[in-house]
């Protein structure tokens, strides 16, 4: 089911397969290239396919952008323990809904991907970690897995090639926090989502502390295309060092929000005008969050960029999950920093004290302001008690809440100001509430 | 505690799904599944499920507080969850929720007096293209406009009087 019609500017690989009937059968599947890849990589070594994945210049979907072909690489051979693939689906990041769309569609690719992955790490058995309010894709997964089983495109000795595997789909119960690898790891190992110290990394020490291939749902669905394709193919897709294409998720104020898979790079400016359409009600555009609500907003000016890992990072922002939230010139910044606020406070694991207290605070503080009975004081308070969140946590959900509220004071503060209580800077009565409030 | 046929079936296949001896992985779906069958999760239900995982009550109960989804209290047979996070904030989710009350009658997380209806503000529930969007249950519900709200809950409560 398509929930937006696509673009003509789409590029549609990991996508090419949506508007066909039946698109998530395994008939479908099967007679448009389906399996194809597998077999093809039965045929290589490990290390082809590794190198393969590598030269395809494929970065982590989930947000992260670390190199796949390098975090295959990372997993070590002839332990003695088995090794297992893990898809994170536990898709939460605000302004993100591209893997649903992903398996809903055509879930075969994603257990191609499994598969692939598993001839290069030798693991036998993988498991597709959905999030909790995803259970329909549950059901959808499981179905798929049937019919692969079914016709024996899981199991053992899969299509005659001696290759076995096991997948399994397996629902969780509704944590931001189990998007982080280690914590979702945890919960898979049926615990409390709460982050892991690493090192160990989950390709030495993962899943029941072996190891573990952990990628997102749309880097395991890109696996297929490049070793169909080859790697240098996907790479030529996008922007150096930034192979392929991904899946752009548009909301907000936009005309026509949706998920679109464009070649990596694409102009952000041209994927709100043409792509989307435009800024709704005939309004200006005030600023962009770019990669889901953990990453720092940008103006309305410095739109105008590449959107890819690298340039992002340049600007000072990130890619992040490829949720692009577009915000009008009449959008309420101090109401959609406390918004986001009120998400990580939500969702903190209480864990660590810099991440649980920070986001407390900091939600109070925000909260204070956009009630506009806020002082001077609180503007730098935000600022400063997320400066010092930054970096000093377990995992990096207390990141992803530091990030983007200081870019919101950094870049808005003049909204934050004419929010302020209106008193006199510095007189008795503004002291007098400043001493209230921390009291 | 006896579960459905098809519950007992889903727990059999569930704990079959893990290697030896990590069985304890089939806790979560376990909760979750009991959850849909009987409502909410009972005291029966965590002390079953931690015997039949080899798990001690606390182990059980530690989980079940850290996931939002798991519920200790009984919800409406329908729970109404309105995403207000961001994509649905800048599209009217506020709006909807405060809506959603006065539809309803109740409150955040609160439950309708004949037991019917259950209301939460949640937080992201990935379908933020299609923003605002709700869920009743585990169903997905998009671009909902206070009118369109009000058109879902007529047929959820269609729906619910053919099941009586």
């Amino acid at each position: 089911v398509l929930y937006n019609e696509p673009s003509p500017l789409e590029v549609k690989v990991l996508t090419r397969r949506f508007e066909l009937p039946n698109s998530a059968s395994i008939d479908t599947f099967l007679a448009n290239d389906g399996y194809k890849a597998f077999m093809k990589a039965v045929g290589m070594t490990p290390d082809d396919i590794i190198n393969e994945v590598k030269a395809s210049n494929l970065r982590g979907r989930g947000g992260a952008g670390f190199p796949t072909g390098m975090k295959w690489g990372f997993v070590p051979r002839n332990t003695g323990k088995p090794a297992y693939i893990v898809v994170n689906a536990d898709e939460s990041e605000p302004g993100t809904c591209k893997d649903r769309v992903l398996i809903e569609n055509d879930p075969h690719q994603l257990i191609e991907g499994c598969l692939i992955a598993g001839l290069a790490v030798g693991s036998h058995r993988g498991y597709v970690y959905i999030r909790g309010e995803y259970r329909y894709l549950v059901e959808i997964m499981e179905k798929a897995i049937a019919e692969a089983y079914a016709k024996g495109w899981l199991g053992k000795n899969i299509n005659g090639t001696g290759f076995d595997f096991d997948l399994v789909a397996h629902t969780g119960a509704g944590a931001y926090e189990c998007g982080e690898e280690s914590a979702l790891l945890e919960s898979l190992e049926g615990k409390r989502g709460v982050p892991r110290i690493r090192p160990p990394f989950p390709a030495v020490a993962g899943l029941y502390q072996c190891p573990t291939v952990l990628n997102n749902v749309e880097t395991f669905c890109a696996v297929p295309s490049i070793i169909l394709n080859g790697g240098q193919w996907f790479a030529d897709l996008g922007t150096p060092r930034n192979g392929g294409t991904r899946l752009f998720c548009l909301s907000g104020h936009i005309n026509k929000p949706g998920v679109y898979e464009l070649p990596m790079g694409f102009n952000l400016l041209r994927m709100i005008n043409e792509v989307g359409g435009g800024v709704w009600k005939g309004r200006q555009l005030k600023a962009v969050i770019p990669g889901g609500s953990s990453c720092p907003v940008l103006k309305a000016d410095e739109c105008d960029l590449a959107m890819d890992y690298d340039t992002l990072m340049k600007a000072k922002s990130m890619l992040g999950s490829g949720g692009v939230v577009v915000m009008d010139d009449q959008t309420d910044i101090v109401r959609a920093a406390l918004r986001i606020m009120k998400f990580y406070q939500h969702e903190s694991c209480g864990w660590c004290i810099p991440c649980r207290e920070g986001t407390t605070w900091l939600k109070k503080t925000l909260g204070r302001l956009d009630e506009g009975i806020g002082v001077r004081n609180d503007i730098d308070l935000v600022y400063e008690v997320a400066k010092n969140m930054l970096g000093r946590t377990f995992c990096p959900l207390g990141d992803a809440a530091a990030m983007p509220t200081m870019a919101f004071v950094e870049k808005f503060r003049e909204e934050f100001e004419a929010k302020l209580i209106s008193v006199v800077p510095g007189s008795l009565e503004e002291e007098s509430r400043l001493v209230q409030l921390n009291a | 505690m006896t579960f459905s046929p098809e519950l007992e079936s889903r727990i059999e296949t569930l704990i079959a799904s893990y290697p030896t001896g990590r069985q304890r992985s089939a806790l979560i779906p376990m909760l979750m599944y009991c959850q849909d069958e009987v409502g909410h999760i009972s005291e029966e239900v965590i002390q079953e499920c931690a015997r039949r995982l080899g798990l001690t009550r606390l182990q059980v109960d530690e989980v079940i507080g850290y996931y939002s989804m798991m519920h200790k209290k009984p919800l409406g047979r329908y729970h109404v969850q309105v995403c207000t996070n961001i994509s649905c904030l800048l599209r009217g989710a506020e709006e909807l929720m405060e809506h959603a009350k006065q539809k309803l009658g109740i409150g955040h997380k609160e439950v309708t007096e004949d037991g019917v209806f259950s209301l939460e503000e949640v937080e992201c529930m990935g379908a933020c293209s299609w923003a605002p969007a709700i869920q009743v249950g585990y169903d997905f519900y998009h671009d909902v406009t206070p009118e369109r709200f009000d058109q879902i809950i007529g047929e959820v409560a269609k729906l619910n009087r053919k099941v009586q």
